[in-house]
């Protein structure tokens, strides 16, 4: 109840009733409305690896309701010295009402969602699944094009290691997008995942050629390709700084087309795209804030008014 | 299909295992974690024809009747296994193997990253089963999608 560890614990209209919610606290978002709904509760932001938007953003948005925040990470605590992860989340269900947690091991959300009371939101497991930034990629593709429904979405590069289009594309197709998965050869979409896209019934394409998409595309979605999920840096280097995206790849693309990222970047998306009309990253990573407002509402059970004032 | 059954000794108390696809025998005794040291009689027919598949294996384990956790381990690799509980040579009872829609502490992931592989974590080992035909066999946790060969493997 309240967990939220893959896109399947929301139905579409959960999902799209969670966007009209975001949308609404936007004015909470950026301070300029107050609305201390969760005053009084806790949230523990469980961090067993790096994270620098999710969170701050899951801080921002608990401080600017006014909630309070518990920052764990991995490092000076018990963990070092080898508590498992069970006991550690034992604990947090005694210290928090709620708790965001990050895991460099896949399945470890779903895992602390089994062992204890209080919801679980799954801040990146892995390779897995990252649905809270999906909800905020969902929510900055519907802001800029009025809809998710019938878009063309390219999603390009490390689609293998990359838990943020693994949750996303499932999303996409739930809202029958065509979905287009540029990636070299070695960084494929997990055949699981894409069977899963193809019994949705969505047109999927698998490609390595990036430029010839540009055109079609209502949304190209770049990702890093990330070298700390890499076995072998060999593996990586033949692969590294292969899709690169800068403001002259987008003379013909369509007026409304937006680019987006996860975000850190490398060097895929060139700083001479920043300035064009294009580019949403940086209001994305804005995004995860009201985004991760409603969704922390959710899980603790607190509706939010029909009007925000 | 008598004949078949007879090739072996027919036994007094104790479940037989039929239609395990040929070839399986072995690895059924080892998911039923029988220690060949320290067990009761095993006997072993392999590869004999039959109507059901093409070719098959049958077990027939003395003084030792099967239950339903046991049962549940063999649908990984022998579906279509008919078993019978014998008592005092006659078939007190016949059980089917059916493939639930989770396999529960069977086998373990073998995904490397998998939190399941993390040390001491004090977690069942949960599969879910994805489809029946063809088999698709996925991990709970990590959602990794399992080579059933491997998976045979892993069991716990």
């Amino acid at each position: 109840m309240g967990d939220l560890v893959t896109m399947d614990d929301l139905s579409n209209d959960e999902i799209t009733k969670i966007l009209d919610e975001a949308e609404r606290l936007v004015p909470v978002a950026e301070g300029t409305v107050s609305l201390p709904l969760l005053k009084g509760k806790v949230l523990a932001n469980m961090f067993f690896e790096n994270s620098t938007r999710t969170r701050m953003s899951f801080e921002t948005a608990m401080k600017r309701m006014g909630g309070e925040v518990l920052n764990f990470s991995s490092v000076g605590t018990s963990v070092s010295k080898g508590e498992t992860l069970y006991d550690t989340m034992q604990m947090i269900d005694g210290y928090a009402d709620v708790a965001a947690i990050r895991h460099p091991r896949q399945g470890a959300a779903q895992y602390s969602a089994d062992s204890v009371t209080i919801p679980i939101l799954n801040a990146g497991d892995g390779s897995g699944n990252h649905p809270t930034q999906t909800m905020l990629d969902l929510f900055t593709i519907r802001q800029a094009h009025k809809k998710i429904e019938d878009l063309r979405v390219v999603l390009v590069g490390d689609l293998r290691y990359g838990r943020t289009v693994h949750s996303l594309s499932q999303a996409l197709t739930r809202f029958g997008v065509s979905l287009v998965l540029v990636s070299p050869p070695s960084l494929r979409m997990p055949s699981e995942i894409v069977t899963d896209l193809k019994n949705s019934g969505c047109e999927i394409l698998e490609t390595e050629n990036f430029k010839e998409q540009l055109e079609s595309a209502d949304v190209i979605y770049m990702t890093r390709i990330q070298k700390e999920r890499f076995p072998d840096e060999d593996e990586y280097a033949k692969v590294a700084g292969i899709y690169k995206l800068t403001s002259s790849d987008l003379t013909n693309v369509k007026e409304k087309m937006i680019v987006l990222h996860p975000l850190p970047r490398v060097d895929e998306i060139d700083a001479s795209v920043d300035k064009t009309k294009h580019s949403r990253y940086f209001q994305q990573a804005f995004n995860g804030v009201p985004t991760r407002m409603a969704l922390l509402c959710r899980s603790l059970g607190i509706i939010i008014p029909e009007k925000v004032k | 299909m008598m004949s078949e059954m007879r090739r072996v000794t027919a036994i007094r108390n104790g479940t037989v295992i039929d239609h395990i696809p040929a070839g399986h025998a072995l690895q059924v005794i080892r998911m039923l974690r029988i220690d060949m040291k320290r067990s009761t009689p095993v006997s072993l027919v392999m590869n004999v024809p039959s109507d059901k598949i093409s070719r098959k294996d049958v077990l027939k384990i003395e003084d030792r009747e099967l239950n339903q956790e046991e049962l549940d381990r063999l649908a990984l690799i022998a579906p279509a296994a008919s078993i019978a509980i014998i008592r005092n040579h006659v078939v007190s009872g016949k059980l089917k193997v059916e493939l639930s829609g989770e396999l529960y502490n069977i086998a373990s992931c073998s995904f490397s990253n998998c939190i399941t592989k993390g040390a001491r974590e004090p977690l069942p080992q949960r599969m879910k089963v994805v489809n029946d035909e063809p088999l698709e066999i996925r991990c709970y946790y990590c959602g990794k999608r399992q080579n059933i060969e491997e998976l045979i493997n892993n069991i716990i």
